[in-house]
């Protein structure tokens, strides 16, 4: 299992060809309580840096964009219910789609966890 | 003024110590959350007292040759039925342009003396030359500024809390205001708000201010609230904020404001903007301000279009978010008069997608003013 993130702090999680994309804790935190999300169709094209999904916390609503090229497999279906597990484990049940890849080296080239550590730091 | 560029208010220091993600606001720095975050905040103040730091809102003094010459004065500027407030009460109103538009909303207070009035932060500088452009030269125009601090507590326990500070404070009705002194410190103190909640609004000298704030959030059931709950908790109760959902487009009729005018104030006219007003109070709106209550769970944000079920666009959200109380999402907006009845279907045009939501009664969430 390999996980990479992105400038616009989504994590993306592979294990056995198939990706779980998420938002971090840094982004959790910084959007307060999560009141609403939208999640993405079974079979929707991804195009990655475009829009895959939408949050919102009580103020505002933001874009949550697809970490690479690929196709929804799955949107979680629990955040319908209770949206409020992107707050409480952002890295865990609060994920948001899962995905195939179309191209791997789109995955390598994202930030792993140190680099991503130390873009937050520099935040 | 600290190295952003923002003005800060007498709390400045208190918000940063208690962990607030501070924002700019109005050219000011201010706490829109604490660590408690939006909606235990707007929960909290719903179920207990929260203490808001308003500070950056501005309040003025009108003095005149007698206080019937500062009230007929105002009366000139605003539709409010000033002449008919008693001592100690206070007011509702706005300043109209010619077109009728609204140029800003504003609390007034009669005192014996002179009227204490209200305005909001970000149009503090065109109303304070609205007022010297418009009142006669001998109504001296008082403009507190940065001396003066206002809280305020809002929540169904804030009548318990104040009272242990000013016991006189239980009985004050809604909508007045008098000069107290709490623990020493002197204040006004009207009993009002921006939440639907009883409540208290709190004036206060700049250097009492964080002691007052100190001492209130040291009593039990008060936490301090920024503005993303003022925001959300002012959305349930039906409640307009200036620049979104009234601003100079906006008149007082279509913004269903009418309850703020007397039948004196409709039938004599005398504000800017009158005869639109009167046209439209004889005639009705062409469009009108109400509630919109999405069926889904999605919010629908400010400038969301509103549509007929056939599609056509009868208007625009012009507030919208979250509503905790509420439990699900609540708007309010325009829509053309011929569908403002409660109950008229609608569709909201969110991300693309057409979401089924119904026109609404206003508020959300129960009004719960003290009434004595």
């Amino acid at each position: 299992m390999t996980i990479r993130f992105t400038k616009d702090h989504e994590w993306i999680k592979l294990d056995g060809g198939v990706a779980t994309v998420g938002i971090t804790d840094y982004a959790q935190n910084a959007l307060g309580d999560v009141v609403f999300v939208e999640v993405p169709d079974a079979g929707k094209v991804l195009e990655q840096g475009k829009d895959a999904a939408v949050v919102e916390s009580v103020k505002a609503a933001s874009e949550i964009y697809a970490p690479v090229d690929g196709t929804v497999l799955e949107g979680n279906a629990a955040l319908g219910d209770d949206p409020s597990l992107v707050n409480t484990a952002p890295e865990g049940d609060g994920w948001f789609f899962k995905m195939s890849i179309k191209d791997m080296a789109q995955f390598e080239a994202l930030m792993d966890e140190a680099a991503y550590k130390s873009f937050t730091e520099g935040l | 003024m600290g190295d952003t560029g923002l003005l800060r208010t007498p709390l400045y220091d208190l918000h940063v110590e208690r962990g607030a993600k501070m924002v700019p606001f109005a050219g000011y720095d201010m706490p829109v959350q604490y660590p408690l975050g939006v909606l235990k905040e707007h929960l909290h103040t719903r179920a207990r007292a929260g203490l808001f730091d308003v500070s950056h809102m501005g309040q003025v003094r009108l003095r005149g040759s007698s206080i019937d010459a500062v009230i007929q004065a105002l009366e000139a500027l605003v539709p409010g039925d000033i002449a008919a407030l008693a001592p100690g009460r206070i007011r509702y109103t706005m300043f109209t342009n010619d077109e009728g538009g609204i140029l800003d909303d504003l609390m007034v207070t009669r005192f014996e003396d002179h009227l204490y009035v209200v305005i909001n932060a970000g149009c503090k500088t065109e109303d304070l030359a609205h007022l010297k452009a418009g009142l006669p030269a001998d109504v001296t125009i008082d403009y507190l500024g940065d001396d003066a601090g206002l809280l305020a507590l809002q929540g169904p326990e804030a009548a318990s809390v104040m009272a242990r500070l000013l016991p006189e404070a239980a009985t004050m009705g809604f909508m007045s205001a008098r000069a107290a002194t709490i623990d020493g410190i002197p204040v006004q103190i009207s009993r009002s708000g921006y939440t639907g909640e009883d409540g208290y609004e709190i004036s206060v000298g700049a250097a009492d201010a964080s002691t007052l704030a100190r001492l209130l959030l040291a009593q039990d059931g008060v936490e301090a609230i920024g503005l993303g709950a003022r925001d959300s908790l002012r959305l349930e109760a039906g409640l307009c904020l200036y620049g979104h959902d009234i601003d100079t487009t906006t008149n007082p009729v279509e913004a269903a404001l009418t309850w703020t005018i007397s039948k004196r104030r409709k039938t004599d006219g005398g504000f800017p903007g009158a005869a639109v007003v009167q046209a439209q109070l004889a005639s009705g709106p062409t469009r009108r301000r109400v509630g919109i209550l999405p069926e889904g769970k999605a919010p629908a944000r400010e400038h969301t279009e509103i549509q007929d079920l056939s599609g056509n666009r009868i208007g625009e959200i012009t507030s919208g978010g979250f509503g905790p109380t509420a439990g699900g999402p609540v708007a309010m907006g325009y829509v053309d008069a011929g569908s403002a009845a409660v109950g008229t279907p609608v569709q909201l045009i969110v991300r693309g997608k057409a979401l089924p939501a119904k026109v609404a009664a206003m508020p959300f969430a129960p009004h719960r003013y003290f009434k004595g």
